[in-house]
């Protein structure tokens, strides 16, 4: 390698950093120090870090130093310019909580390469310590191999259903940061339907005794109420206005209120494969994307996101939130229309497609047993006329050649190019997925 | 952060006082801390030394502590450094009696670092000031170079694992008296060896024959007996000679890379090595630590729970100190956990050598009865857990001590895991109750950087050339590439590893084959090794 191509960019806009920023604090606050005692040197004030060896100041302690998540994303960006590929993602901890909920926080993580031993990929196989009671060869427990509940790890995704506050939140943040510092594109909504909560000063609220307007009708009724059951007044003879004693509490106003107005919003499935060929890395990859996806989605409609997970190996069904959309694994074998099925029948029950964007997310190795995809194709027509957006995404398994079972239908259907607005399919290798491939893989399926 | 107050460090003193008498040696001087969770996240990533260099990985880590908190907050007891004075952090809401056994625990601690030999040469100095003398070197020099500084921090960190630590230390671990003048040692592990090649049972011989000569006359043996190598090798002398120059200890790759790279020592660029050293200093600071995790785990509880239980301060609180102590010292069901396997492999120790069960006259004994009946009543136990405190690491500890009667008597055995597909479970199953299974298991569990050495002859201005000793697992491939693309920015210029991959297919048994990996000009390209 040349020596030049890590020459040291002279350009002084780049070192604008925070470095400089900083030592101009520091510098002030010596000057400070400084100037108090009057341009003279001290006896006190000298120091041999200081005299001989010209160190810096005492410096700001790690805490002052800490930098935020987006001062590290933004130094992380810096990098590509440097010619270094950038290292922080974004990963999520999940925790189970009692009730089918979760609990979501969003964390950075980074790795530093150096030379590891592999420790999954040896000539012998693995094992742990124990001990107590027991003969060789007995079996002391069990866990389920597809567990429903457990401690989350950071490369696990996160949750949906929006009914836990925190969840939204950090979902809501992750969007913003993924539009933000990823460049996702902001949403097109189709249609004439509104996609951003809307408030609206409306004259709906009434107030007794002030307000902007008076509402004459209500103010009215009130008075002679309070009339007739002081005895002022009888309600078998006529009576003259003047004669009505006012209470000013009587006195009904209109008053202007904000209010906050859902016009529109989002429902959004979920559907992955998960029978046993995607175990590994491509159920990583598929969840990993889907989490993404919707936390961009999450911002995008500003938290008011209805998420359905749908899970299928020959069969399909429904699962509770995303935890266990990510958790459950290696089933059977493969059949993806009941899936879409599946779909097309809770949109038609609930009559979702009235009042919701509606939009679906497939994750799949892209193997199917029905290689015809006719009953897919069919399942896939109806859901194309309710749907904002059918994104498909294939994460290919290493053995694979070229398009896959599923690629090969949806291409040969013809629908990919005739929907090109409502239909979108991509894909990438599972086993060397990075966040920039989801990125891109996002893009492409939701620009 | 702040001192604890005066009525704990009175505590602490006398806990000092009481751990003395019994046998351990630690300096005088040490400081308490009471720190809060946040601190304990803050300090984490940096190895708990305060004053060690910023690096923004660091802080990423930070960050996700803090998201680890959220959802699982959790109370740490204690850490100590190894620093002088030794600093110990504690969390705020101790009672005086779990102090007294935590005090304990961390005594022991300090008295491992400051006596255990893999720490020798950390013993010289303090880190916590080298640690801030270099952070205000890279803070000085991120003023002038702003994040190229981080870069240069991070691509040394790429190599800081396969720093010579063990060569590094090797040099203080043997007093001069056991070792052997220059030339016996060129002539046995060289000239014998390397040289002329001869067969092993005439070194044997040869050794011999010097042991007598050394028996016969202590003053002038080993001149007489070199004499004679000489008379019978002419060419010794001039093969000496010609060897001298080498006998410098080998430098590791960092040091190399810092000696050889011509990028690095362009003038422009010699602030880089500043940084690489603090880099290096480091590793090699922490490397010994992580090498002792089970020995010095096993140590601090031994002394905790013995010295505790003698302890006439803490009566009444009894039965809450046994279970704070079973939470942290009982052996686990399924799972390996070092402050129980050390601390037993410590009692281990002490029995065997109170009844006399290391030497020979036991261990040739096959009887069951027998050996349970065995007891010389040497009461030789804490002079030998004293001693493999000052000389054994991890390794070193299962190794040796691992064995039928210890895995027996705490009923240990290895686990392995399958799948069971028609339930759908995952089953732990008792895979061997052997001793040596399990010793493997342990020793297989522990702290090993890949071996990587360089291959000098593949090796010029050029091209740096690495070669991994292959030692039945393959590098974590996903980060060879950025690890070489890191070397490659130090060294500036071509850099090429040489390294072994496993194929494993389905029930089938696993394939090897060499490959090099090339890096040059940012492309990196990997091809078979033809044989």
């Amino acid at each position: 390698m040349e020596a030049e191509d890590f020459k040291m960019e002279n350009n002084p806009k780049n070192k604008l950093s925070e470095d400089s920023i900083s030592r101009e604090l520091k510098m002030n606050e010596s000057t400070q120090i400084h100037f108090d005692s009057s341009f003279y040197l001290e006896l006190y004030m000298t120091n041999d870090f200081e005299v001989l060896q010209s160190f810096n100041h005492p410096h700001l302690s790690s805490q002052t130093n800490l930098k935020t998540l987006d001062e590290l994303l933004e130094n992380d960006k810096l990098r590509t310019k440097d010619g270094f590929s950038s290292r922080i993602r974004l990963g999520k901890l999940v925790k189970p909580l009692p009730g089918n909920k979760t609990q979501v926080v969003v964390v950075p993580t980074t790795t530093e390469p150096k030379f590891y031993h592999d420790n999954s990929i040896t000539t012998e196989e693995q094992s742990t310590g124990g001990s107590g009671e027991g003969e060789e060869g007995e079996i002391i427990a069990k866990k389920q191999a597809n567990p429903q509940q457990g401690k989350g790890d950071g490369s696990g995704p996160g949750q949906g259903e929006g009914s836990d506050h925190e969840v939204g939140t950090n979902a809501y943040d992750l969007g913003r940061i993924l539009t933000e510092k990823f460049q996702l594109p902001n949403l097109k909504i189709k249609g004439n339907k509104k996609s951003l909560t809307k408030f609206t000063y409306d004259l709906t609220d009434i107030n007794r005794s002030f307000g902007q307007v008076l509402d004459k009708k209500l103010s009215l009724r009130n008075i002679i109420k309070t009339n007739i059951l002081l005895g002022n007044l009888d309600p078998e003879q006529n009576f003259s206005p003047e004669n009505l004693i006012i209470n000013p509490k009587d006195q009904i106003y209109k008053i202007l209120s904000r209010e906050k107005d859902f016009e529109a919003q989002a429902a959004v499935f979920f559907i992955r494969d998960y029978s046993g060929s995607m175990s590994g890395k491509p159920t990583e990859a598929v969840t990993t994307l889907h989490l993404l996806i919707y936390s961009w989605l999450m911002y995008q409609y500003q938290n008011n996101v209805l998420t359905r997970f749908i899970v299928h190996d020959t069969a399909a069904k429904e699962v509770p939130d995303f935890y266990s959309y990510y958790k459950y694994q290696v089933a059977g074998g493969t059949n993806v229309y009941p899936a879409f099925e599946l779909a097309n029948k809770i949109v038609e029950m609930e009559q979702l497609g009235k009042d919701y964007n509606i939009y679906v997310f497939y994750g799949t190795d892209g193997d199917d047993w029905e290689s015809s995809g006719e009953k897919m194709i069919n399942a896939l027509r109806v859901m194309l006329k309710y749907a904002n957006r059918t994104g498909i995404c294939v994460a290919r398994n290493g053995w694979t050649n070229g398009d896959t079972t599923i690629e090969k239908y949806l291409k040969n259907s013809g629908l990919l190019a005739k929907e090109p607005q409502f239909l979108r399919l991509d894909h990438f290798e599972a086993n060397s997925y990075t966040q920039e491939v989801l990125i891109e893989t996002i893009k492409s399926l939701i620009s | 952060m702040k001192l604890i107050d005066q009525h704990t460090k009175k505590i602490m003193e006398e806990c000092k006082s009481r751990a003395r008498d019994h046998g351990l040696k630690f300096d005088n001087q040490t400081l308490e801390y009471i720190v809060s969770n946040r601190d304990m996240i803050l300090l984490s990533p940096k190895g708990m030394i305060p004053t060690l260099y910023d690096y923004w990985v660091d802080d990423v880590e930070v960050l996700k502590k803090e998201g680890e908190y959220k959802l699982y907050p959790s109370n740490p007891y204690e850490t100590v450094i190894n620093t002088r004075p030794a600093v110990s952090f504690y969390n705020d809401n101790n009672p005086d009696w779990m102090n007294i056994m935590i005090f304990y625990h961390v005594l022991a601690h300090i008295d491992f670092f400051q006596n255990n030999i893999f720490f020798r040469q950390t013993w010289d100095y303090d880190f916590a000031g080298k640690a801030l003398s270099g952070k205000r070197l890279l803070d000085s020099l991120r003023s002038e170079h702003g994040r190229w500084v981080d870069y240069v921090i991070e691509f040394a960190r790429a190599i800081d694992n396969l720093v010579g630590y063990h060569s590094k230390n090797a040099a203080f671990r043997f007093s001069t008296r056991l070792e052997t003048s220059p030339e016996i040692n060129f002539y046995f592990q060289v000239f014998l060896q390397e040289l002329i090649k001869v067969p092993e049972h005439i070194i044997y011989k040869e050794v011999e024959k010097y042991n007598e000569f050394l028996m016969q006359n202590s003053t002038l043996g080993e001149k007489l007996f070199l004499a004679e190598v000489k008379r019978k090798f002419p060419e010794f002398d001039s093969k000496f000679k010609k060897y001298l120059p080498k006998k410098e200890r080998e430098p590791d790759i960092i040091e190399y890379i810092v000696r050889n790279s011509a990028f690095l020592n362009k003038d422009q660029n010699k602030w880089m090595n500043q940084v690489i050293e603090i880099v290096h200093e480091t590793s090699l600071y922490f490397a010994p630590q992580i090498r002792t995790k089970t020995i010095n785990e096993g140590w601090a509880s031994y002394w905790h729970d013995y010295l505790f239980r003698k302890d006439e301060r803490i009566s009444g609180h009894e039965s809450a100190y046994a279970k704070t102590n079973a939470a942290v010292t009982s052996i686990n069901r399924i799972g390996l956990n070092p402050y129980a396997v050390g601390l037993r492999l410590f009692q281990h120790i002490e029995e065997m050598a109170d009844k006399g069960q290391s030497g020979y006259d036991y261990q040739k004994l096959r009887n069951k009865q027998e050996r349970e009946n065995f007891d010389k009543n040497l009461n030789k136990g804490k002079e030998s857990i004293f001693d493999v405190r000052e000389n054994f690491n991890d390794f070193m500890l299962f190794n040796t001590f691992v064995n039928q009667d210890f895995t027996d008597k705490h009923k240990l055995f290895t686990v392995g895991k399958r799948l069971n597909e028609q339930q759908g479970v995952v089953e732990y199953f008792i895979k061997s109750k052997k001793a040596n299974d399990y010793k493997q298991m342990l020793i297989n569990s522990l702290y090993h950087p890949p071996y990587i050495i360089i291959n000098k002859e593949h090796t010029n201005e050029n091209n740096l050339y690495l070669q991994h000793q292959f030692e039945g697992k393959q590098l974590y491939q996903d980060f060879i590439p950025d690890t070489l693309l890191a070397i490659s920015f130090l060294w500036g210029n071509q850099v090429q590893l040489e390294t072994t991959e496993i194929l494993k297919k389905q029930n089938q048994s696993a394939d090897f084959r060499r490959v090099i990996y090339t890096v040059k000009n940012k492309q990196i390209t990997k091809v078979l090794v033809s044989k």
